[in-house]
């Protein structure tokens, strides 16, 4: 080690903001999205099942949050054509 | 007007109880009428710091529960007599207190006080919802560290989300409440700065408590440090707070590294916001 190397430390604060900026707004995103998320998902799925029978675990919902963009992700997967209701 | 202030932080041990002591001591003695409520069912501590623990007969549970009335409970401080204490029990029992039996007392204090101040237990158990639940402003307590920091902005979620207030759509104020700070290890990098919290937390300032012994020395002897020692840093940052939640506008002094004979001489100024 360099007699020098305390020069070269890194100072501990900033890096203290930055994991907490990052924690944070995840944490932020997901405390907010617990109800709304799955009240989407009740919805939807209620929607679709009226045209046609789906699996509750063929509709996914994702919503992200960052600083700059919100996402807002549906993934349904739809039943072969077969089980389709005439 | 009545206001009931809830003295929150979600992390235990970065100085609820010592503000509540603090803030409530400042305000009572520029003359409002306050009544400290320690929500720290189990583990009540506010008694203590007040130096009123042997003089407790009954406390917040007897009177939400009906066993005393609000007068026998009330502890009238020695020293500012416009100061009281509702304290809380050392039962053991979590479910002693009731929503509908808080609300109850709080509104009964309101016609008598000025100031109704929640000192909130640590965690974000039935204890700190109650005690934020029923309140019309926040003071969050902050440490400059990451544990503190993550709590205290959970705490600030629950604010916007489980008071009366929230439910209701009103908006709920809050205010960051900094203590434990140490300029010096800030000027070093070895300690967030102000500025960084703030940016984290995005609540107005309400002011910063610089790390001091007289803050132990206060608890020691039983007497708010706004008391014991009004010309000590610390009670002049709580007693410059007390000024700002009555409305007044006084700037916020951030505590400064002790300045040297050079700077002294040169007449620098040290950082202040």
């Amino acid at each position: 080690m360099s007699i020098f190397s305390f020069l070269a430390r890194k100072q501990s604060a900033p890096v203290a903001r930055d994991r907490l900026q990052v924690l944070l707004a995840h944490e932020r995103a997901l405390d907010g999205r617990s109800d709304i998320v799955a009240q989407l998902q009740q919805e939807i799925l209620a929607v679709i099942a009226k045209h046609f029978p789906i699996d509750q675990d063929k509709v996914v919902v994702k919503l992200d949050r960052s600083q700059r963009v919100s996402t807002l992700e549906i993934d349904i997967e739809m039943p072969p054509e077969t089980s389709a209701r005439a | 007007m009545s206001k009931v202030m809830v003295v929150t932080s979600g992390k235990g041990g970065v100085g609820k109880s010592t503000t509540s002591a603090s803030l409530g001591a400042a305000l009572a003695q520029a003359g409002q009428n306050v009544v400290l409520v320690d929500f720290d069912v189990g583990l009540r501590n506010l008694d203590l710091i007040m130096g009123a623990e042997r003089r407790v007969v009954f406390d917040l549970v007897n009177v939400v529960q009906g066993d005393a009335k609000l007068a026998q409970a009330l502890i009238r401080d020695k020293r500012v007599e416009t100061l009281h204490l509702l304290p809380a029990s050392q039962t053991r029992d979590k479910d002693a207190l009731t929503e509908e039996g808080v609300e109850r007392v709080i509104n009964e204090l309101r016609e008598r006080f000025d100031w109704i101040i929640c000192d909130s237990p640590a965690g974000i158990e039935k204890g700190a919802t109650l005690a934020m639940r029923f309140a019309d402003l926040a003071v969050v307590v902050t440490n400059p560290e990451v544990s503190s920091v993550r709590d205290s902005d959970r705490i600030i979620g629950m604010l916007d989300s489980k008071t009366l207030r929230a439910e209701r759509g009103e908006t709920m104020e809050k205010h960051l409440l900094l203590t434990r700070y140490d300029p010096a290890r800030a000027a070093r990098g070895e300690m967030m700065k102000v500025e960084d919290v703030l940016e984290i937390l995005a609540i107005p300032l309400l002011g910063v408590v610089g790390e001091s012994p007289d803050v132990l020395t206060a608890s020691n002897l039983g007497c708010p440090v706004t008391l014991h020692n009004p010309s000590s840093p610390a009670a002049k940052a709580y007693a410059d707070a007390a000024r700002r939640l009555m409305g007044e506008t006084v700037a916020v002094q951030v505590p400064a590294e002790k300045r040297s004979f050079m700077d002294r001489l040169f007449g620098r100024k040290a950082a202040a916001a």
